[in-house]
């Protein structure tokens, strides 16, 4: 490993953490609905890519990446409200198994209708041109696109925390998630709050893969691998769990990008392996609950 | 204020009300006692439309609610504290209270609201910020009957809410009760407590499997025996 220095590893982490960021988003929003809804959302992968494809469509359209980040997660936010309004709620209190098969048959069909208006094959997406080339962060040159990635991932984890903490909406949901029966003892009509919870998930979802699609460009299956890891994310993190969602997130992130770097060919292993070993330690996660699943 | 003519419910296979019927005027403090398993927590599960399996007619204020989905009770001022007094965990006191408005128009002046329920409940007023499932049982009690309160009800159903308190508190909960029916607030409680209960109730209402079996002035029933005997001992 001669020639390997302390700046390269620290340049591999910092690629990590950008790649973290795209996770931490993507298990974020399905720890919110699961925390809430008890719904494991196998379809968030799908509303990653069409995160994706709605951006491109919008700069097919004209529109550049600045409209787009706002135009992604209203456009997801609203269909995945329209999904939980349509097929989901109705299977609330049938237990886990039956929301997860639909939501997993659901994901089939929307990367069908991707493949059916857009094509099978990858398109490329530019990096915005405000946000191309590298600056130097004093380790070495960086791409500013990945440095833009994880200060916007740090920006919706804000917004998203002040939400949640400081607003009525939020107070409902936090208390919500802990206890449905006394909210509705109290007023509020909690399946209003649920269709809103799956539309912020899966608006988040949608951003992510917008920000992801300059990185590696889309296509249709694009959601699927990134669903597994952002499984494992959860996983780890602990069902349920937002700030577990972030460490895991991040962690996941950097282990990845190491071993692209030191072992390569153990790269779709690796993050498996740190599951297992988590779940082995630590069956509910870093910060879940244990028992959410029985 | 809350009619309820031939309430049925049911618990997956099993008929747990059968045809209960009762009636709380506006302004009355009214007991449901019964032996454990006679159905009061039922009832007020059902009368909640916290049942999924629920028939019958409740009319609250001359409207028909039982049919109707669990959460618009509240807005119309039927408050309730179930059992198991369910603070939520997590949340500081303050923020429990501020549930109780949260699906208010008052929620805007939550902070007026919490001040003038700290003044009521002083316990509750000096611990606001403290996550409110460490308080102790009858703080939690107190908490959940505030939480209940804040918005303004018509009328609040209790269940048990003496069950796992020390008997000062106990005391200093039925004069709130108290205070709460001079204010002109309908009260409708479920209570191991029959003695007590009955010294500030009206009426009551006796539960025995599943059906209304005995009904009466409280103070009547407070001297009889013979009915005590048989339908309340625990």
């Amino acid at each position: 490993m001669a020639g390997l220095s302390l700046d390269l590893l620290a340049l591999q982490i910092f690629t990590g953490l950008a790649l973290g960021a795209v996770y931490v988003l993507l298990a974020i929003g399905m720890s919110l609905i699961f925390g809430m809804l008890t719904v494991v959302n196998f379809a968030h992968g799908a509303f990653f890519a069409l995160g994706a494809y709605a951006g491109f469509l919008v700069l097919t359209l004209g529109g550049n990446f600045w409209l787009a980040l706002l135009a992604v997660p209203i456009v997801t936010g609203l269909l995945g409200m329209a999904v939980e309004w349509g097929l989901v709620r109705h299977l609330y209190g049938r237990g886990i198994d039956d929301p997860l098969l639909l939501t997993f048959g659901l994901a089939y069909v929307l990367v069908e209708l991707i493949r059916i208006f857009a094509g099978t094959q990858g398109l490329p997406f530019d990096t915005p041109d405000a946000l191309a080339g590298a600056v130097d962060i004093g380790i070495g040159y960086f791409p500013l696109y990945r440095l833009f990635v994880i200060a916007m991932t740090v920006a919706i984890l804000v917004l998203l925390w002040l939400f949640l903490e400081r607003t009525r909406l939020g107070l409902i949901i936090r208390a919500g998630a802990r206890d449905p029966e006394i909210m509705r003892v109290l007023g509020v009509d909690t399946g209003r709050v649920w269709r809103l919870v799956f539309g912020l998930g899966t608006a988040i979802a949608g951003l992510a893969g917008l920000l992801a699609a300059p990185l590696q460009g889309v296509s249709p299956e694009m959601g699927n691998a990134i669903l597994a890891d952002a499984f494992v994310v959860t996983v780890v993190g602990g069902m349920g769990s937002l700030a577990g969602a972030i460490l895991a997130g991040l962690l996941v992130g950097v282990i990845v990008s190491l071993t692209a770097l030191f072992a390569p060919e153990a790269g779709d292993v690796a993050i498996f392996v740190l599951m297992a070993v988590v779940l082995l330690i630590r069956p509910q996660g870093f910060f879940g609950r244990a028992g959410l699943m029985s | 204020m809350l009619r309820v003519h031939d309430l049925n419910a049911w618990y997956g296979p099993s008929h747990v009300l059968q045809g209960v019927s009762l009636e709380i005027g506006a302004g009355e403090i009214v007991c449901l006692v019964g032996r454990n398993g006679a159905g009061k927590t039922t009832t007020l599960k059902a009368v909640m439309g916290l049942i999924a399996r629920r028939r019958g007619r409740v009319l609250f204020a001359g409207e028909e609610i039982l049919a109707r989905p669990a959460h618009t009770r509240f807005a119309r001022g039927l408050a309730y504290v179930p059992e198991e007094r369910r603070i939520v965990p997590g949340l500081t006191v303050g923020e429990n209270l501020r549930l109780g408005l949260i699906a208010t128009r008052r929620f805007a002046d939550a902070n007026r609201e919490i001040a003038a329920m700290a003044a009521l409940f002083p316990r509750l007023g000096e611990r606001l910020d403290q996550i409110a499932v460490t308080l102790s049982g009858g703080e939690q009690q107190m908490l959940a009957i505030a939480r209940a309160m804040i918005a303004g009800p018509r009328m609040i159903m209790l269940d048990e809410p003496s069950e796992g308190i020390m008997p000062a508190l106990v005391d200093e909960m039925f004069a709130l009760f108290a205070r709460l029916k001079q204010s002109g607030i309908t009260l409708l409680l479920v209570e191991q407590n029959v003695e007590l209960a009955l010294e500030i109730a009206d009426r009551a209402y006796i539960l025995d499997q599943g059906v209304i079996v005995h009904e009466g002035r409280a103070r009547a029933l407070l001297q009889d025996a013979a009915i005590k005997e048989r339908y309340c001992s625990v």
